[in-house]
């Protein structure tokens, strides 16, 4: 979700298989660059791969271009990881959020499971309370929020949102990316 | 060159790899997400000084609306562009996998491409894969022979026409053209058919909706600009509370902040010690 | 297979030769779209849903409310498959005339809500493919909202909303008026007015999202001196 020179990107915490949880303490949101972090729901060894496979080639073109991923180039690097895999495809929708390392522009940008992107001015949701998630936040939303503010807005979507998908929830963690920090909170919600 | 530090990343082409167990995955029970598709209008028809290309912007997964301002039209050359409906991803792709095949070939010939090439390597393409590159195309261009329509279906089949419209929302938009096209238009009148067209396929059609978007490719002109938004079709309401929550309204377990160090340029440093 | 059809490009003749026998499906349900929103507060209780009807890609109507004034203080709300909407509402009408006239009184809404759930689990094997809602005020002058499943179990609610956007905007109803997940809370009851803002609001998200909802919304305001409605429009696309 964009707000007011700042980025916030946050994620439930299941791990489970079906409707039976294994787990509470999944981290679905990955660093990739200092302000540039990348979330992966969907299917958790897809999502280890896949987070893998980005790693790899966000290391490859840091070494041989000599400067940082830009959130537009992971976004090209997602697309054509996953169009890659048209006809066997990762069970994942990946949504990128950042800031520009150099002008600290906002970013953030969504994808299906064969890499269409999708790079909105508002907000982007994905995974299994998508519909519920995308109400929320078309209602909660606004454009230009302070960080403290985007913190309450975006949690209060994602925590309500997963109160209503039985495989959704079990603890959420809520990135706040700004130009000079990243704020970490874990958000107690619902455990059932 | 490839060593076991780095790797090289491995030649395009698609991979099959997780084929088979995303079979036995769906055997299984799993329902993978679904790939978002353009339920669209698109169109495009030629006038006296060249072609108008027109799209809807809204791309859905299933029932919901997954983007409301996405770009439909694709620029293959400068003077050549194409509207995408179908499979948003392989719309995506399949018309930037052309766009750099033209351009080398503009590069190794020395000259212009013409429309007929990019017809002919979207079919080859799509041909190649037997429909399962969901991309039905309505390409649009001029060159040299003057200007060109092309219909391009998932298949690989193609029709050169006048005026054509695809997408879920084709018929709507067709209504408008059989009803308002005439021989040898002028562009005003050109530009008001498709943007009705299109319009008629957003009002009408539920897999269309927000914008229209324009793009007119004249002959006299050497480049071209998507006008994007042309007209807003869908607007929103404008909402009547105020949904901000006070601070502290999230219970909030454990904080972890964690400061972005700037390193300072070396440049900065010397002054100081100046 | 004994002749092989395969050709070099891989395409095989064969394999469409053995598709075999097709067997096509006679599907009695459609779904026409449409979404219902309630929320019952301290003496009113509001009822609203969009007036758009769809198959497929394609709009019937702009103007078809899914609302049924049952009585003075009942609304009845259904979206889903609307030949079964109709002849749903016309049972619905018969028995609430048959309980009239018997009972030389109108019908309560907590019994028009057992009453539906009868009629609904009474076609348990081929049932209505209706979301219903009732919204109505109570004997003590309170607001009730039940909600049903299509084969008729019921909820007593203080809000509700069902249909193709239910999905999208329960969450947020159950945040707004249910108050969960907030450590500082709004301490004044849900007027009139926020309730009306808020069914209003959430109409126009749903119209942004998704694709069965949409053109207008009509609400129904249900106060002890009657039903008094309202409209408003919606995104046409």
């Amino acid at each position: 979700m964009k707000g007011k020179n700042c980025v916030a990107i946050a994620a439930d915490r299941r791990f489970g298989v079906q409707l039976q949880t294994i787990g509470t303490d999944m981290d679905k949101i990955f660093e990739i660059g200092p302000k540039l972090f990348v979330g992966i729901p969907g299917l958790a060894t897809d999502t280890q791969t896949v987070h893998e496979r980005l790693r790899f080639r966000t290391n490859v073109y840091e070494l041989r271009e000599n400067r940082p991923v830009t959130p537009q180039v992971l976004s090209a690097m997602v697309t054509n990881l996953l169009y890659e895999h048209r006809f066997g495809p990762y069970f994942v929708e990946p949504v990128i959020a950042g800031l520009d390392p150099k002008t600290n522009e906002p970013f953030v940008c969504g994808f299906d499971v064969i890499g269409c992107p999708c790079e909105p001015e508002d907000f982007i949701v994905s995974g299994t309370c998508e519909e519920q998630l995308l109400g929320m936040c078309e209602s909660l939303y606004e454009p230009n929020l302070e960080p403290d503010q985007l913190f309450e807005t975006i949690s209060q979507a994602l925590v309500n949102a997963c109160d209503r998908d039985a495989i959704s929830g079990w603890g959420a963690k809520v990135y706040i990316i700004e130009s000079d920090k990243v704020t970490i909170r874990k958000v107690r919600t619902r455990m059932d | 060159m490839a060593t076991g530090l780095a790797p090289e990343i491995p030649s395009g082409g698609f991979s099959f790899g997780n084929f088979q167990r995303n079979l036995s995955l769906e055997v299984q029970g799993l329902h993978p997400p679904k790939a978002i598709k353009t339920g669209t209008t698109i169109c495009g028809l030629t006038f006296n000084n060249g072609v108008v290309l027109g799209a809807d912007t809204r791309a859905t997964a299933g029932n919901v609306v997954a983007d409301k301002n996405c770009s439909k039209i694709h620029r293959l050359a400068p003077k050549i562009f194409c509207c995408g409906a179908g499979t948003a991803a392989d719309t995506e792709m399949t018309t930037r996998n052309i766009e750099s095949q033209l351009e080398l070939l503009r590069l190794n010939m020395g000259r212009e491409v013409p429309v007929v090439v990019a017809n002919r390597l979207l079919k080859q393409m799509l041909f190649r894969y037997q429909g399962y590159v969901s991309a039905a195309l309505v390409l649009g261009g001029v060159d040299k022979f003057g200007s060109h329509i092309y219909c391009i279906y998932p298949h690989g089949s193609t029709d050169k026409l006048p005026y054509a419209t695809m997408g879920s929302g084709s018929l709507a938009a067709m209504a408008v053209f059989e009803r308002g096209w005439k021989l040898d238009m002028d562009e005003a009148y050109a530009v008001q058919l498709v943007r009705d067209a299109i319009a008629a396929g957003i009002t009408n059609d539920l897999g269309s909706g927000s914008n229209v978007d324009i793009n007119i490719i004249r002959r006299d002109e050497p480049k071209t600009k998507i006008i994007r938004p042309y007209e807003e079709i869908g607007l929103r309401g404008k909402r009547h509370g105020k949904y901000t929550y006070q601070k502290g309204t999230t219970k909030v377990l454990e904080t972890e902040v964690i400061p972005i160090v700037v390193e300072e340029e070396e440049v900065v440093q010397r002054m100081d010690e100046d | 297979m004994a002749m092989s059809l395969m050709r070099p490009g891989g395409f095989s003749y064969s394999e469409l030769a053995n598709a075999g026998p097709v067997q096509h499906h006679f599907s009695p349900y459609t779904d026409n779209g449409g979404s219902i929103v309630a929320v019952a507060g301290k003496g009113f209780a509001l009822i609203a849903s969009d007036t758009r009807l769809s198959t497929g890609y394609s709009i019937l109507t702009r103007d078809q409310p899914k609302l049924y004034d049952l009585n003075s203080n009942t609304v009845l709300g259904c979206s889903g498959c609307w030949c079964d909407v109709l002849s749903e509402t016309r049972l619905i009408e018969a028995r609430m005339k048959l309980y009239k006239h018997e009972h030389q009184k109108e019908m309560s809404p907590g019994a028009v809500a057992q009453m539906l759930a009868t009629i609904l689990y009474s076609r348990r094997f081929f049932p209505y493919y209706v979301s219903n809602v009732v919204a109505g005020l109570d004997a003590n002058g309170q607001g009730v909202v039940y909600s049903y499943d299509p084969v008729g179990h019921c909820d007593q609610n203080l809000f509700h909303a069902g249909g193709s956007s239910g999905a999208l905007l329960q969450p947020l109803l159950d945040n707004q008026i249910g108050l969960l997940n907030m450590e500082i809370k709004p301490t004044e009851p849900l007027t009139l007015e926020r309730a009306k803002g808020i069914i209003k609001d959430v109409f126009i998200s749903a119209a942004e999202r998704d694709i069965y909802t949409g053109d207008g919304i009509l609400l129904k305001i249900i106060t002890k001196d009657g039903i008094t409605q309202e409209s408003m429009k919606l995104r046409h696309d």
